[in-house]
């Protein structure tokens, strides 16, 4: 095969393992968004948390990986829906951005208690045995842990889509968001959905650190810029549309990285600008529907 | 309004006479945070946009005003004005991108947006990367008036600060603010009463975008330095949490917002502890259970008061 074209698709793949980790973040910002109607802010902390757990549970427990990707979503999904449930949810009778400030606020406790417990500097977690070397794809070799990432963040994202889109769970959660008050008369617990639905979200974003760790470095701002550019994605995904951000999550991880060989001083420019363009060409997003 | 009249008469008779008594660094650092947050509450206060880019039209202004004061060795008014202008002009492209856009997506693109700002301050060569542009002159005023002098820079600050909130005042006391508020209580209805409602909310982004400029320039001038610091999305939640933390939708909120948090960073500031959590901490009491801010709970408190010594006197 022309190598210029090997050296593309090696690229292309680059990108699909940054896309991966921004899709599982975005997806579980749209679950929350879509149900709860609000920005949770705090969701590139609870991402970063969950990179930290599984470090200090390897580091401290001796704890390894596979167990760390079960046990850090369990922690920190616990822990935001007791936040759920004793502030947040005071939050919903009153104007939806009140959510995003709230959770704002939590972004700065947390990034600030982290770094003042850990400080500044990012720290290499080591990639697991069962996942080192590299896989010959055929036309390229590429690190066996990172083609774990990819695989494990489809089958999360299209898992989520199908939870949401197809199963009577679901179904539950979209009539909770269409009318809350006639679910309730059918003797479902709303309020309980509404703290499920922000745990699982947040749960979401700690897989997707877990998954992050080995590759990028744990520390505790590693949140705060990817959430800038998960936030540009849900906006070009359309917001609410799970399909859509899950699409756009790719598309950006790989338009990123096709940057980077083009334009190597504007990679980290590109999504943004790629946002403007859409907002100016196509306000509604690419998969959204209100204007 | 009587209290309002005489409260504002005291606000100003004290400021002006602070500096004898307070160090006027850390009150010249309170009047430029009250800008920004000012330009935060005119925007979101009285027109419903909520913005998490402010630090585009800081870090922008600030880098602007440093440039023209030491490499174009521009009068120190004139560094700013340049500094207002660039602010103005980021606010109007931003107000392309965004403008028709509501609410919490109005706050996720400004955000995005003012991070693609900040890379471009980063990678342009003119801020100097990572060391920003340091020894910045302050210059004189008028060619007569050496701001290096505290006091001097004082009263240049305090001047600009006044004019500024007084500009305030009349743009939300006009018929302008007026349609302002009526597009931010119901658009719809706005709009079909014939106004164009996208030149309305432009125009009103572009002015906060201005008055966060000129605090953004001005603290360049003080600081005598400007950073990536001013670009960062930290600046802009430090915007946020002084405008809600003071009170949203008052005049003097973002004034008493900017003391309580320049207080704050004063108390912390010897000690290890990050200041970012306490006021992230404060911040989130404040939306919890404070949303009306210190000044808004002040007034709440004084029209309960005066409803209760109106009952009073009915019966």
């Amino acid at each position: 095969m022309d190598t210029r074209i090997s050296g593309l698709i090696a690229q292309i793949f680059l990108g699909l393992v940054n896309g991966s980790i921004y899709a599982l973040l975005s997806v579980g910002l749209t679950v929350i968004f879509g149900l709860l109607r609000f920005v949770n802010f705090v969701h590139g902390a609870q991402y970063m948390v969950g990179a930290f757990l599984s470090y200090l549970l390897l580091v401290h427990f001796d704890v390894g990986f596979w167990l760390s990707l079960a046990i850090s979503p369990l922690v920190v999904g616990a822990v935001s829906a007791i936040i759920e449930r004793t502030m947040i949810s005071r939050l919903y009778s009153i104007d939806h951005m009140y959510g995003l400030l709230f959770t704002l606020g939590l972004t700065l406790v947390v990034e600030g208690l982290f770094r003042y417990w850990f400080g500044s500097a990012g720290r290499a977690y080591v990639v697991p045995d069962m996942l080192t070397g590299v896989v010959n794809l055929g036309f390229m070799y590429f690190p066996r842990y990172r083609l774990f990432v990819v695989l494990a963040s489809m089958v999360l994202c299209i898992g989520t889509w199908l939870l949401i889109e197809k199963t009577r769970a679901g179904s539950y959660l979209r009539a909770a968001h269409e009318g809350p008050q006639l679910l309730r008369t059918f003797g479902v617990n709303v309020p309980l959905l509404l703290t499920a639905t922000y745990a699982f979200g947040a749960a979401l974003a700690a897989v997707a650190g877990t998954l992050a760790a080995p590759i990028y470095q744990v520390g505790p701002f590693m949140g705060a810029n990817i959430m800038v550019v998960v936030f540009a994605i849900v906006v070009i995904g359309g917001m609410g549309s799970i399909k859509g951000t899950i699409v756009a999550s790719y598309l950006l991880g790989v338009a990123e990285t096709i940057t980077k060989i083009a334009f190597p001083q504007a990679a980290s420019m590109a999504v943004f600008v790629i946002m403007a363009a859409i907002l100016v060409f196509r306000p509604e997003g690419l998969f959204g529907r209100q204007a | 309004m009587r209290i309002q009249t005489v409260g504002t008469v005291v606000l100003i008779a004290c400021m002006a006479l602070a500096p004898l008594y307070f160090y006027p660094f850390l009150l010249m650092k309170m009047m430029c945070m009250a800008l920004m947050a000012a330009s935060f509450n005119l925007l979101f206060g009285y027109g419903g946009m909520l913005s998490f880019g402010h630090a585009a039209f800081i870090g922008s202004s600030a880098y602007v005003t440093a440039y023209a004061a030491k490499a174009l060795a521009l009068s120190p008014l004139a560094a700013v004005l340049l500094g207002v202008l660039t602010a103005a002009a980021v606010g109007l492209i931003f107000g392309f991108v965004a403008i028709r856009r509501r609410g919490i997506q109005f706050a996720m693109i400004t955000l995005a947006l003012a991070q693609l700002v900040y890379f471009i301050l980063l990678q342009s060569p003119f801020t100097r990367g990572e060391d920003g542009i340091q020894d910045v002159p302050r210059g004189m005023l008028f060619g007569v008036l050496n701001l290096q002098s505290g006091f001097v820079m004082y009263y240049f600050i305090f001047t600009l600060t006044c004019l500024a909130f007084l500009a305030i005042y009349r743009i939300v006391n006009s018929p302008f603010g007026q349609i302002i508020v009526a597009i931010r209580d119901n658009e719809t209805r706005a709009a079909s009463l014939g106004y164009d409602v996208n030149r309305y909310k432009l125009s009103l982004l572009v002015m906060a975008a201005a008055v966060a400029g000129l605090g953004g320039g001005l603290k360049a001038l003080l600081f005598q330095i400007a950073t990536l610091n001013d670009a960062t999305y930290l600046a802009s939640t430090d915007v946020v949490i002084t405008a809600v933390v003071g009170g949203i939708g008052t005049m003097a909120g973002p004034a008493v917002g900017a003391a309580a948090l320049v207080a704050l960073d004063w108390l912390f500031a010897e000690s290890e502890f990050p200041v970012m959590v306490i006021s992230g901490l404060v911040f989130m009491l404040c939306v919890l259970l404070f949303r009306q801010g210190i000044v808004g709970s002040v007034i709440a408190f004084i029209k309960r008061r005066q409803e209760g010594i109106r009952e009073a006197a009915n019966v």
